[in-house]
């Protein structure tokens, strides 16, 4: 088994880069290396860029042996989500209808790392506009999970899931409106945060349900996440929902243990559903929490169980607005067409796949007249009682602790042609968006079958120091050493 | 009980051309779907305030000062079609006799 500089963490790498051990180009070189080893399988990319990676990895090793300072992400390969623009590389969304889509434009998130030195290595598989919880639902194929190449990733950043955790980059950017990045990172395992709403721009990221949209991040340790969270969070003035804020250091308290923390565990994320090794696992990292000084007790979201009605409403109701803007005229896909209307619906009808699809039509008819109050009306009352849920939650414990996904990664065609079934699989990750606190996933152990489980803790709103720090606790503490089968073979 | 959807209408609203095949299977997808989602009648009652945003913003304002931008030509590069630096489409009206 052969080990590339890119199996290592971010913050090891940042070491040797300063210690001059290793230089921006050999790490740049590791990454595209393992790509050439694994990605045919695993299929985690849709456009690579190891051009434009050397050359800026090159640049750097010159800044660098003039003794300048180096950042945290500087050199470190990265891999963004194909829905986040990159001025003059292609951005597909996972769809046909932005094929040849090559945005004029950087995404605030990429012009963030970027300015900071990091190397970008491509361009990562989704389902298309964001949308699946498998990778399925990409226009251009399934991504492969690195642990199973039968089983899903997860999704809808499946791509970026699967490239960190075959070691492809050492981290990468996905985005999270029902939980695109936690699912996918459980079944990966890897970490996978989704901070507040807000906390980072989502100027060029594609949007799909605004009201619901994140940037998050894949790492394969809690450190890492924090790392790029310094890098990515604060106000843009490109993003008016991007908060105004005094940035911590997210780093600052990860070593500052749980002792005394109150860990309220989701007694309705145990019920029906959920695979008994995923409980189970789960539950004995709560134990591993009590046993590092935590307080552990049981605690309530009466309202879960409505979480997602609301969000399938809520969601494809804004996605049916927002993808309004796919009619022919300034980019992407174009159908012919006698006239300009008859274009347009020719022109949507070829470029959306089958689950966006669903989705516009379920959102048109939400938001339809006379139908309105019935679905979306309701919804949003319904966001109100979440919301209510967590501050309720929070009045008595400081992080939540539920499983993130009822089942770890399930074979490729399993739940393909069953909507609501595949909906399920974001039953625990939904209610965070909902609400706008964060939430992160981390691996808590493998299934019977050896696949990766992951344990989503959610805080309070701006409560990212607090989620990293459990975080952090307990992934020290359970020191699982988690490298996919495929790696045994490279 | 599924949901009966006026599919002709909303695909319409949409402005998707679907199959006659994509019009059956969306027919009884979203029937079941929405069964589903029907659940949020059970719970929000009339005390109840609609949350669009989980975090509430109001009339966020920025100084009105002008930064570069992207040229005429990259807005227009991925056009499908282009004429005289504008985009180009199909008619959109009869021309009148």
């Amino acid at each position: 088994m052969s080990h590339e500089l890119c199996d290592l963490s971010g913050s090891e790498l940042t070491a040797k880069l300063r210690a001059g051990e290793i230089t921006a180009v050999d790490l740049a070189g590791s990454s595209l290396r393992r790509i050439e080893a694994v990605d045919g399988r695993v299929k985690a990319f849709l456009t690579l860029t190891p051009q434009v990676a050397l050359e800026r990895a090159a640049e750097l090793d010159v800044y660098l042996s003039t003794g300048a300072p180096l950042s945290d992400v500087a050199g470190i390969p990265i891999a963004l989500k194909d829905v986040f623009t990159t001025n003059g590389i292609r951005t597909t969304c996972g769809s046909k209808i932005l094929e040849t889509y090559t945005p004029p434009y950087d995404c605030t998130p990429w012009t963030r790392l970027s300015g900071a030195g990091s190397t970008l290595i491509g361009k990562t598989n989704c389902d298309e506009f964001a949308m699946g919880s498998s990778n399925e639902n990409s226009a251009y194929g399934p991504v492969h999970n690195p642990w199973d190449l039968d089983a899903v990733p997860g999704g809808s950043s499946g791509g970026s899931a699967a490239a960190v955790a075959a070691g492809e980059v050492v981290w990468a950017l996905g985005s999270d409106t029902g939980g695109s990045v936690r699912q996918p990172a459980s079944l990966t395992g890897v970490v996978g945060l989704k901070p507040t709403y807000g906390l980072i721009s989502r100027y060029g990221l594609v949007a799909f349900a605004s009201s619901l949209d994140t940037v998050g991040t894949f790492t394969r340790s809690v450190g890492d996440a924090a790392t790029l969270l310094n890098t990515l969070a604060g106000k843009d003035r490109r993003d008016a929902t991007s908060l105004d804020l005094e940035v911590p250091d997210y780093r600052a308290s990860l070593a500052d243990g749980v002792a005394g923390l109150r860990v309220g565990v989701v007694s309705e994320a145990f019920g029906q559903g959920v695979e008994p090794d995923v409980a189970g696992s789960v539950r004995a990292a709560v134990e591993r929490l009590a046993g590092l000084g935590a307080q552990v007790g049981e605690v309530h979201l009466p309202h879960a169980e409505y979480a997602l009605s609301a969000y399938y409403l809520i969601a494809p109701s804004e996605a049916s607005s927002n993808l309004a803007r796919y009619d022919g005229v300034r980019y992407g896909l174009r159908e012919d067409g006698a006239d300009s209307i008859e274009m347009m619906f020719r022109t949507r009808g070829a470029g959306f796949g089958p689950e966006v699809k669903r989705r516009i039509m379920l959102g048109t008819y939400a938001l339809s007249a006379g139908y309105y109050d019935a679905y979306y009306g309701q919804a949003q009352k319904v966001r109100t009682l979440i919301i209510r849920d967590y501050e309720a939650a929070f009045a008595g414990f400081d992080v939540l602790v539920s499983p993130t996904s009822p089942t770890t990664a399930f074979p490729i065609g399993e739940k393909a042609d069953d909507p609501m079934a595949m909906y399920l699989n974001d039953i625990f990750t939904i209610p965070a968006n909902l609400a706008g606190v964060p939430a992160v996933s981390v691996p808590c152990g493998l299934d019977s079958a050896g696949l990766p489980i992951g344990l989503q803790f959610t805080a309070p709103v701006l409560g990212e120091p607090t989620l990293l720090r459990a975080a952090a606790a307990l992934e020290a503490d359970l020191g699982l050493d988690l490298r996919p089968p495929l790696l045994a073979g490279v | 009980m599924p949901v009966e959807i006026d599919i002709d209408h909303v695909a319409k609203l949409a402005r998707l051309d679907l199959t006659d095949d994509e019009k059956a299977q969306l027919r009884s997808q979203l029937g079941v779907i929405l069964e589903h989602a029907a659940k949020v009648g059970e719970v929000a009652a009339d005390d109840v305030p609609p949350t669009a945003y989980a975090i509430p913003r109001a009339n966020e304002l920025r100084e009105d000062d002008p930064q570069p931008s992207i040229t005429h030509e990259a807005a227009m590069a991925n056009a499908p079609a282009q004429a005289d630096d504008r985009f180009m489409v199909p008619k959109i009206a009869e021309t009148g006799a």
